[in-house]
């Protein structure tokens, strides 16, 4: 291969450079982005940026003499607009064709808006440092989500002394996610530190002064921060004829098509460990399958299934909450440690008769990692409770 | 290879150590990063650069590779 193509310079796009020089490869490689940022972290967004605590410059994923050392043809600021798979080159916004023998997709998600004007969402650095200079002691904040993200957010609000409202469709906020037992005890948190917490409540609109429910009632707001999902970016693939559903869909070695894969929060890929395909927007995911993308593309006659247990942790007030697994479509939660009281517990999941995952909220990080290992092992049940 | 890590950076996610147990370990309490080895044999580059790249605080960082 004379040239590898990395589109997206995030997380994962990052991990694929890196590791295909580990790997040996020499030649050119180009690595796409379209923020006028060098690849950055973004968990930090929601957190400490938010927060005023670090100082953007915290954010770089690399410094800048280590990125120079990766020797990368890097194009920042620009944007991909189509792909031509049969004649391998990628089109750019502005009318370049890049030629490529090998391409890696991790262009990632955007967040999904509400209809009108005047709201932020939370993605980028430049939304980060918009939304943190309008926050401060009794300015109102409507948070339209109650998700991990809007969550995070809400809870930094309130540590700067805003006023929070936090609207969110389910009854129990998170309950699809990590179940309603558990998602209770996590908003009980928002409730103790003074948030309005309004679950069943649909938003139709923002309206420059807060937001409107579908039921005509406005929710008055200086500031409107839209947390309700993401869109993967994969519109620019529409007419390549890659599969493109919810996601680029990719097989178990997370590729889309003869030398094109696909890493990060954009690819959707069939996860052998659990069965099933999954497209996940986890940090620490991008990483490891940027790196998998990168090794499997490199190495077509050693390539290995992409079979992870997922990991994310979400710090809210004093609470750090951490996953391992696929919690998703669970069939049943129970705590095998802790309580959920004095959130601080872990939460097994079962999905079918296997464990499925496992979260953590207040235990020492250790603390999970056995729940990790037998989740790797295809653990029954019967077996990790009665061993739990 | 000098390892550092940035240790007001780490997250306590732990991929260091599921990657490259000889070199990292957590602290009990909070799991925070400790570094078992700074200076790591030859047959440990490997996965010391695997958790390099995987960390999700991007808290590790290898001098000298």
């Amino acid at each position: 291969m004379k040239r590898i193509l990395v589109v997206g310079a995030s997380a994962a796009g990052l991990a694929a450079v890196e590791t295909l020089r580990r790997e040996g490869y020499e030649e050119t490689i180009t690595l796409v982005g379209d923020e006028p940022h060098p690849p950055y972290d973004r968990p930090p967004l929601s957190k400490q940026i938010l927060a005023g605590q670090w100082e953007p410059d915290r954010l770089a994923l690399r410094s800048v003499a280590d990125l120079y050392a990766l020797g990368l043809d890097l194009r920042l600021g620009a944007t991909a607009s189509g792909l031509d798979l049969a004649g391998r080159t990628l089109l750019l916004a502005d009318g370049t064709q890049l030629p490529y023998d090998g391409l890696i997709v991790a262009t990632g998600v955007r967040p999904r808006r509400l209809p009108g004007e005047g709201a932020h969402v939370l993605r980028t650095f430049t939304d980060a440092l918009a939304l943190r200079e309008r926050l401060g002691p009794g300015r109102r904040l409507a948070v339209v989500g109650a998700g991990f993200l809007g969550a995070e957010a809400a809870a930094v609000a309130r540590g700067m002394g805003a006023e929070v409202t936090l609207l969110e469709p389910a009854p129990v906020p998170l309950a699809h996610a990590v179940g309603e037992k558990v998602g209770r005890v996590l908003s009980g948190a928002h409730l103790d530190h003074g948030v309005d917490l309004r679950t069943g409540v649909t938003v139709a609109e923002a309206t420059g002064d807060g937001v409107r429910l579908a039921d005509g009632e406005l929710i008055e707001a200086d500031e409107v921060l839209v947390a309700i999902g993401s869109l993967p970016n994969t519109e620019w693939l529409a007419d390549s004829g890659l599969e493109t559903t919810d996601g680029l869909v990719c097989d178990e070695y997370c590729a889309a098509a003869p030398d094109v894969y696909a890493a990060g929060d954009v690819a959707r890929w069939h996860n052998p460990l659990f069965g099933v395909p999954m497209r996940i927007e986890h940090r620490t995911n991008a990483a490891e399958q940027g790196m998998a993308a990168a090794r499997n593309l490199l190495h077509p006659q050693a390539r290995k299934p992409f079979a992870p247990v997922p990991y994310f942790w979400s710090d809210q007030y004093d609470m750090k909450i951490q996953a391992y697994g696929y919690l998703r479509g669970h069939d049943e939660a129970a705590v095998v440690d802790g309580d959920l009281g004095e959130r601080r517990f872990v939460a097994a999941y079962r999905t079918g008769d296997r464990l499925s995952g496992a979260l953590a909220v207040g235990m020492p990080p250790k603390a999970i990692h056995r729940w990790r290992q037998a989740i790797a092992a295809r653990t029954s049940w019967s077996e990790a409770v009665r061993s739990g | 290879m000098r390892v550092e890590v940035d240790e007001p950076k780490c997250i306590a996610a732990g991929q260091c150590v599921l990657s490259a147990p000889e070199v990292f370990d957590q602290r009990d309490e909070d799991g925070i990063v400790v570094l078992l080895i700074e200076e790591p044999g030859a047959e440990l580059h490997a996965a010391v650069k695997d958790a390099a790249v995987l960390c999700p605080a991007a808290a590790i960082r290898l001098v000298g590779e």
